[in-house]
């Protein structure tokens, strides 16, 4: 009964980190860039350049290598266009900061304008 | 007075948003990854086309002086219209090319050699397109040019006339 026991819990915990690993591996492929077919994620690519890609991310997370290493070596090769949600940098900060600029503007103009009414 | 000051802003603004508009417009729009430039190259260890007991080692690489790397196939097209320039640089300019076979059938790839002739030194065999990616290339033919292990120059497609000027002006450097 004890050995049926081990076993069950085996198999579920080997279940459960597959499924964490296939999880992680669609979250990366959804947000890489297929180069060759601009516009796609390698997720939705059937390209040599993305499966080649695909094949490599999921050889790298089966060895233990982290989300942020498997980002940080394809940003390395092919630079932030990679990603399609490359997060705040020196590159994209205008694009972040923009929006709050335009927004803190018009209501600092919406203010104005109330204030010059009264 | 002021309204005449709010028209002249407006209408730089549009100005510049107009200028900007066109330059993304007529900027390329095929990515060209360049993040390799000026770096090492990376590493990676290959079986050769022609004797498997021989690798091509990144390593190696790193230690010529001047030396041009080439991604081909046998089954690339613009692999055959690039083939006349190589055979330029090796025979006419004596530049030593590195030759990565990518995702090939070793066969195709020796005969490709034997009916348009070897320009390479050595050839390694990148079945699985996992040098490629660490070269940051993302399909074939490509080239790159290595000076005292560094990547100084990349090329992407077929090259050409201008192409070989540019590598020779390299060496020279």
């Amino acid at each position: 009964m004890k050995k049926l026991f081990f076993v069950i819990i085996f198999f579920y915990s080997f279940t459960i980190a597959f499924a964490a690993n296939e999880d992680l591996k669609n979250k990366i492929y959804k947000n890489i860039r297929c180069i060759v077919c601009q516009g796609q994620s390698i997720h939705d690519s059937n390209s040599d350049f993305a499966i080649d890609l695909k094949n490599l991310i999921s050889k790298k997370i089966d060895s233990g290598e982290s989300e942020k290493q498997i980002y940080d070596f394809l940003i390395s090769r092919y630079g932030q266009w990679i990603v399609f949600n490359p997060g705040i940098n020196i590159n994209s900060f205008a694009l972040w900061l923009l929006p709050l600029i335009i927004f803190g503007a018009g209501g600092f103009l919406v203010f104005r304008l109330n204030n010059k009414k009264k | 007075m002021k309204n005449k000051y709010r028209i002249t802003i407006l209408g730089v603004t549009i100005i510049i948003i107009f200028i900007l508009f066109l330059s993304v417009l007529n900027s390329n729009k095929v990515y060209q990854p360049s993040q390799m430039l000026g770096k090492k190259i990376p590493e990676f260890v290959l079986d050769n086309l022609f004797n498997k007991n021989l690798k091509l080692n990144s390593k190696n690489l790193s230690e010529k002086e001047f030396a041009v790397l080439n991604i081909w196939a046998s089954w690339c097209i613009p692999c055959r219209i690039e083939h006349p320039f190589l055979m330029d640089l090796k025979n006419k300019y004596q530049i030593e090319i590195i030759g990565i076979n990518y995702k090939d059938d070793d066969n195709n790839a020796k005969e490709f050699l034997k009916k348009y002739s070897n320009p390479f030194s050595s050839i390694g065999i990148d079945k699985n397109g996992e040098a490629a990616i660490q070269l940051g290339a993302f399909g074939v033919p490509e080239t790159y040019v290595l000076k005292n292990g560094k990547i100084i120059f990349k090329h992407i497609g077929p090259i050409n006339a201008d192409v070989v000027i540019k590598i020779i002006e390299l060496r020279g450097k």
